[in-house]
């Protein structure tokens, strides 16, 4: 069997594809839950259906979808030009404990200004971790991959440090954790009862810039141009090293926000662990969502699914932490499996 | 007799181009076949079908009397036909014979490859050392390697995609006198080019094909250029007319003592360059590629920037540490030689790769978006001014032939009036109707006052539009002459390096 190019590259299927990669998941995942002894449809409805099947859940859809459409948008910007963040867990993380610094140092003050506060100063730490790959790549050509996936485990390391040091509450006996933040740090709700807060209508903000931005503006297409064809962009005079930092700034001030979003919202205080991975997971978010503001959005939703079905179906029938993990795992395999198979076909010989 | 190769009923059809269709045609052994065609016409489909890069949707392929299909090039080759691409596919910190092993069956490949190379390569006067690295080649050579490649599998059918586009004159009568070896041995070639005068010269029958249909045959020594350009085009060829020569204009671009070292380390340095460039004149450099036109070139548009901003002087300002932006908003444009991936995005639309080089002295941007309504709006004034041949402006670049997307890209820069116009290989695998267009074009912006540079291999060209020629030789520029006091010849010798030769000779003697 060979594997061959084809010559003419299906506009449709590009678009389908994400679609059905997600079938493909659900029907290996019958087989996955039979082999497990479940009662596959049942699983499969306390997996993707049962979930969301209050308002409760679908609030929780979109407190679980937040981060991952932020940060997904932030990266998508950076992966159409070929500059590959995989950092933005630590990024998330240091802009996390940035907001969360402010909001602890003025932890007693009720100012309609702590909150907005908050939140720049996290993008402004997100950005400042980012900083170091785009320095490292602009000026010594230091390949980004490595540098910012390394650089998340230094940023975890660094809340880890802080948690069990400076940022520790006083009363806490101990715990690392920081004090509760009072209510003018933490985000209002938006269906009250729920956990739903206002960080969605931020991610939906964002996603509405950014389609204008990549389609309309100068730097959207800047950014389109480098990623497709390198030389055309220095042709049109375009600076590549001018993009590489913009992404990195999106990228990180998305990501950062998305950290203070989680502290000021879910959690309502600074914890050793802030992410489950959401900037990991945010990588498969904008490729399921073909890199596009509108399709990361419903990927994102897609994902956040994935988290709430893993974590009841090891309420309701005992399966492991590992089956959200591999769910998404699934998914993207499916999903490249399906480029592959839109750029190249199979020729048996 | 038989023929070696038929081609009965031949069709391919790409989503919205039928690229050939009901294409019937003979080759003989031995015999030298043209195959003739505007850009688009299908000449490139249909060798590929031969080739086995591509297959056809309906049709037969006869090979010595029985049907084939040839599905995969090495088919092709195992069958005896052997392809020349135009764009030479060889890694440049390889030598000669490690090239040739990679593109040849194994067993061929074996010990004893060195003296097989050498071998063919004297006997077919195509002299080659396998043990040199292809960096330090010219493009002469290179393409000589690849023929070698191709003659070492004994080919009974070669097929040439546009062999002298990158040879000096010199040169490209060393190849037909190899070519008409081969096909006093029976070897049959199909061959390609848009240089209707060597085809006369060199081919006994031509086939001609028109939007993917062959239109007539005929044996092009009984033909003259025009008459084989106008079957290609079905209609009068127009051929450029130069104005009356008027005073040159004031100087508009002057370029003193460039010299670099390559980025590449493949690349070739510049050493001295110094030119002026008046407003209403046009000047050709003329050069085999590789001799410094693109480092030049990236130069010159501020692709890359020089160490001294009056190296480089636009419209007397110093720009020599400008980069593309700053140097077209002072009145330069400039086309280079890719067209895919450099001159336009392939996977953008027409309207977009207009924007690309337009945004900035066309007013295209407000607030940093893009005003797409006058973005269509020049791209189609291109479009139609340079009969530009696409189903529309929301189309890809990669959708255009090559021929038409070059149209494309110089009428862009010629759109917005420039100052100074740079342009690498203006006409590069255009067919002569869109050549004579864009040669005019140029012309007449030339008339109009501005500056023309027009950076060449095709020394037709250069003569056929400049004021005044000099030639660009391992990264040094000749002196320009007027074109009317120079000759091809003497021009080609330059370009071989034969001033050079003669400089470093006297230097020794000194």
């Amino acid at each position: 069997m060979r594997i061959e190019a084809r010559t003419e590259i299906s506009k449709p299927m590009i678009y389908a594809a994400p679609i059905v990669a997600v079938v493909l998941t659900m029907l290996a995942g019958i087989v996955l839950f039979e082999i497990m002894g479940h009662d596959p449809f049942q699983a499969l409805h306390t997996f993707f259906v049962a979930p969301v099947s209050s308002l409760d859940g679908l609030a929780e859809l979109g407190v679980k979808g937040t981060p991952l459409i932020l940060i997904a948008v932030g990266l998508s910007f950076g992966f159409r030009a070929n500059v590959w963040n995989i950092g933005a867990e630590g990024q998330l993380t240091i802009g996390g404990l940035a907001g969360g610094a402010l909001a602890l140092a003025f932890y007693d003050v009720d100012s309609p200004f702590l909150l907005p506060g908050m939140l720049v100063v996290a993008a402004l730490g997100g950005m400042a971790w980012a900083a170091i790959p785009a320095f490292l790549k602009t000026r010594f050509n230091a390949n980004e991959i490595l540098t910012s996936l390394m650089l998340t485990y230094v940023g975890l390391l660094v809340l880890s440090m802080l948690i069990h040091g400076p940022m520790k509450d006083p009363d806490g006996m101990n715990f690392p954790e920081s004090r509760l933040f009072h209510d003018a740090a933490l985000l209002p709700h938006m269906i009250e009862g729920t956990r739903l807060h206002i960080g969605f209508l931020i991610a939906i903000a964002v996603v509405a810039t950014a389609w204008i931005v990549l389609g309309r503006h100068i730097i959207g297409f800047q950014i389109r141009v480098l990623g497709m064809a390198p030389r055309a962009a220095s042709f049109a005079g375009f600076s590549h090293n001018k993009i590489v930092w913009l992404s990195f700034m999106v990228a990180g001030a998305a990501a950062g926000v998305a950290g203070i979003l989680e502290i000021a919202g879910p959690l309502g205080q600074v914890v050793p662990v802030i992410s489950p991975g959401y900037g990991f997971t945010a990588i498969i978010v904008a490729f399921v969502g073909r890199l596009h503001p509108v399709g990361i959005f419903f990927a994102g939703l897609v994902m956040a699914l994935s988290y709430l079905g893993g974590e009841n179906a090891q309420i309701e029938m005992n399966m492991p932490n590992a089956v959200t993990g591999v769910f998404q795992g699934m998914l993207l395999f499916f999903l490249l499996g399906c480029d592959v198979l839109i750029k190249y076909r199979l020729r048996l010989t | 007799m038989q023929p070696l190769l038929s081609l009965r009923k031949l069709r391919k059809e790409f989503p919205g181009c039928l690229a050939n269709d009901d294409v019937d045609l003979d080759v003989m052994a031995g015999e030298i076949h043209a195959l003739l065609g505007e850009n688009g016409a299908g000449k490139s489909t249909l060798v590929k079908m031969i080739y086995g890069v591509l297959n056809p949707d309906n049709g037969d392929m006869i090979w010595n009397g029985k049907p084939v299909g040839i599905e995969t090039p090495s088919a092709a080759r195992s069958l005896g036909i052997g392809m020349v691409f135009q764009h030479f596919s060889l890694f440049e910190a390889l030598t000669v014979s490690e090239n040739i092993s990679l593109g040849i069956p194994t067993d061929l490949a074996g010990p004893g490859l060195d003296e097989r190379i050498v071998e063919v390569s004297k006997s077919y006067g195509l002299p080659l050392d396998p043990q040199r690295e292809i960096h330090s080649l010219s493009v002469g050579e290179r393409q000589r390697i690849e023929i070698v490649r191709c003659l070492l599998q004994n080919p009974k059918l070669l097929i040439m995609d546009e062999p002298t586009s990158v040879l000096t004159p010199q040169e490209a009568d060393k190849l037909f006198e190899t070519l008409k070896r081969l096909s006093s041995e029976g070897v049959a070639i199909l061959y390609i080019s848009h240089r209707l005068e060597e085809i006369r010269e060199l081919c006994h029958k031509a086939t001609i094909l028109r939007l993917g249909r062959v239109v007539s045959d005929c044996d092009p020594s009984r033909e003259t250029a025009r008459s084989l350009a106008e079957m290609m085009m079905g209609s009068d060829l127009t051929l450029p007319e130069k104005s009356v020569v008027n005073e040159p204009g004031p100087v508009r671009f002057t370029v003193t003592g460039l010299s670099t070292l390559p980025k590449d380390p493949f690349g070739v340095p510049l050493k001295n360059i110094s030119f002026d460039l008046h407003g209403g004149e046009i000047l050709g450099i003329a050069g085999l590629a590789g001799n410094g036109q693109t480092e030049l070139m990236d130069l010159l548009s501020g692709e890359n920037l020089c160490d001294q901003a009056d190296v480089i002087v636009l419209e007397n300002q110093p720009v020599g540490s400008l980069g593309p932006t700053g140097r077209r908003n002072l009145g330069l444009g400039f086309v280079p030689e890719e067209r895919l991936g450099h001159g336009a995005v392939p996977d953008m639309t027409l309207w977009e790769n207009g924007f690309l080089s337009a945004m900035g002295r066309q007013n295209l941007l407000r607030n940093g978006f893009i005003k797409v309504g006058k973005s269509v709006d020049f791209a189609v004034s291109v479009v139609h001014r340079f009969k530009v041949k696409t189903a529309g402006v929301d189309h890809n670049a990669s959708s255009l032939s090559g021929g038409n997307l070059q149209k494309f890209i110089v009428g862009r820069e010629i759109e917005q009036n420039p100052q100074v116009l740079i342009v690498l290989q203006p006409t590069w695998g255009v067919d002569a109707g869109s050549a004579a267009a864009i040669h005019q074009e140029l012309m007449d912006l030339s008339a109009n006052g501005t500056a023309v540079l027009v950076i060449s291999q095709d020394l037709d060209e250069l003569f056929a539009v400049s004021d005044r020629i000099s030639v660009i030789c391992e990264g040094r520029l000749s002196d320009a002459t007027p074109a009317s006091e120079t000759t091809v010849e003497q021009i080609g010798l330059l370009m071989g390096g034969l001033d050079h030769a003669d400089q470093s000779l006297e230097n020794a003697a000194s």
